[in-house]
């Protein structure tokens, strides 16, 4: 009795607070998806009431209208195509240097790793903005590129508020996701295997396929996890940096809460798209699980 | 794959980290109103900075923000991360992690809604519970894993020695795990004085954090000011961060 007594002590506090201010207002959210959208913005009243009384005042609308348009489903394919072309970008930058970390001398690996996640905790808002300026018309960068495409008489192009700007700033502020889960794998790895695929006749890029990279497979899915997941809600790279052909699913979202204000149909959206993650990551575990297994 | 051709890559991948930020500290000292040419060296930038009211105000709640809410995530994110140790409770795991898990924007609109539907006006106030509420995940974490590091037969003698369950937590589980309180103080207010995305949804028209005031000017009009404000939020960062790794090195590297 006196334990359960700490028990509750300990725990009741925190429990209590995430469940006011995180379980409570989710559950708020989902609801609002079902409700009408208010005269001047927020929700219209959850009970109507007539002569016959009281009744619930909700409905589906805001998911029929969702796939009344096939706009709504094409900018989640597109939000969809940028997160991939960012991971796959991700894993194709971080391999390169998680492997070089670990395999540079112990001495050197913690402060390689340190390197790795510092810029990660400037502000975000920092990093987007340092792309502002980099991509921006008058930069070196741009006027650099410009030059080049100009030898082969292409015109110059624009580089900020594109797909392009949105693309490369999602896999910079993305990277040390990938390096970090890669790099705890291919740290443990036991330099014998290469040694013994090397005595049996292995070139540097046989040892690589055939015994690194399948090794290294539990890395890469936690990176992809961690690389893929949050890139699906970000919404200050595309609304700094997208102009307005470069929108991804977060920016409706905004638009909905603080510029329609449409509210049931903003929720709609927020739910989507964490069905949305949800199954894909759903789905890559089974098939993650199956291939351990061997069935596929 | 070739040593000298994994170097170079690597070499590659680090300039393409630090280079962006590199760029924006440089063009602080830049004495031009644009970001493109290197003009000559000025402290402009900064005396514009301490001179600019909305920002100085924006800075003063951003301050009284993350003490607030650091204070808060720490208290509750300490019991939270020692009743994960402790006891094994199913449901609390989940209920810890899954806001640090869910895409930022989701907790950002719900608590908007949340807000709005118990008619708190959108403020500091606000700010500062949606801030404690995304902190406590992280302390919990960092306070965890400390508790995993000590050694359980430390808090067993103190009890065997005749001390009372609270006396043991108090004189010695307490002092060891400090430091992980610590660091997951400093983590926590590193999130708070950061944090963009959930502050949008909750500040309403009323308060201004430093966060939204450089989004609000990277939107508006960029001038090198941004660049100042940006150099010194990073190097308050960066200041935090280290101290907070000195304290519990596992913690900061694992989130």
């Amino acid at each position: 009795m006196a334990k359960n007594f700490g028990k509750w002590l300990i725990s009741g506090p925190p429990v209590l607070y995430l469940v006011v201010f995180f379980v409570i207002p989710t559950c708020i959210m989902v609801l609002a998806s079902f409700r009408y959208a208010g005269e001047y913005g927020g929700l219209a009243p959850i009970f109507l009431h007539d002569a016959s009384g009281a009744h619930l005042n909700l409905t589906l609308e805001s998911y029929r209208e969702f796939f009344s348009d096939f706009i709504y489903s094409w900018l989640f394919i597109k939000t969809l195509i940028y997160a991939l072309v960012t991971t796959f970008f991700c894993l194709l930058t971080a391999y390169p240097l998680a492997l070089l970390i670990a395999r540079s001398a112990s001495k050197y690996r913690d402060l390689l790793v340190l390197l790795v996640i510092l810029p990660f905790w400037s502000n975000f808002l920092i990093r987007i903005y340092a792309w502002m300026i980099l991509l921006g018309p008058q930069s070196a960068f741009s006027a650099a590129l410009n030059g080049f495409l100009g030898i082969f008489g292409v015109g110059p192009v624009r580089l900020l508020f594109t797909p392009f700007a949105v693309v490369l700033c999602l896999i910079y502020v993305q990277l040390p996701f990938m390096v970090l889960p890669l790099y705890a794998n291919l740290e443990k790895h036991d330099p014998a295997l290469l040694d013994a695929a090397q005595d049996l006749g292995a070139n540097g890029w046989q040892r690589f396929w055939r015994v690194t990279f399948p090794l290294s497979l539990p890395g890469i899915y936690a990176g992809i996890a961690l690389v893929f997941i949050p890139v699906l809600g970000i919404f200050a790279v595309p609304d700094i940096l997208g102009g307005t052909r470069g929108i991804m699913i977060g920016n409706l979202i905004k638009q909905e809460f603080l510029e329609a204000r449409d509210w049931p149909f903003g929720s709609a959206l927020s739910i989507m798209l964490t069905i949305g993650a949800m199954i894909i990551v759903g789905g890559a575990a089974l098939v993650a699980r199956r291939r351990g297994r061997g069935d596929v | 794959m070739s040593k000298k051709l994994l170097a170079a890559s690597g070499i590659a991948v680090y300039a393409f980290l630090y280079l962006p930020l590199v760029v924006v500290v440089a063009y602080s000292f830049n004495n031009s109103k644009l970001n493109a040419e290197w003009v000559g060296f000025t402290w402009h930038w900064y005396q514009v900075l301490l001179s600019d009211d909305t920002m100085l105000k924006a800075a003063g709640n951003s301050l009284l923000i993350a003490l607030t809410a650091s204070l808060a995530s720490t208290m509750l994110g300490t019991m939270a991360g020692y009743a994960l140790y402790r006891y094994k409770l199913k449901l609390l795991p989940v209920l810890v992690m899954a806001p640090l898990a869910i895409p930022e924007i989701l907790v950002g609109v719900s608590l908007l809604i949340f807000f709005v539907a118990i008619n708190l006006t959108l403020g500091l106030l606000s700010i500062m519970l949606s801030h404690i509420a995304f902190c406590v995940g992280f302390v919990a974490i960092v306070v965890r894993s400390r508790l995993s590091g000590m050694d359980e037969s430390l808090p067993e003698a103190a009890r065997d020695l005749g001390a009372t369950p609270f006396q043991a937590f108090r004189l010695v589980t307490l002092p060891l795990i400090a430091p992980g309180i610590i660091a997951g103080a400093l983590l926590a207010f590193t999130l708070s004085i950061d944090d963009f995305v959930i502050t949008f949804f909750t500040a309403g028209v009323g308060a201004s954090t430093l966060p939204l005031q450089i989004y609000s000017m990277i939107k508006i009009a960029v001038t090198p000011e941004v660049n100042a404000i940006s150099t010194l939020l990073m190097l308050l960062t960066l200041f935090l961060i280290v101290v907070a790794s000195r304290l519990s090195p596992d913690s900061i590297r694992g989130k």
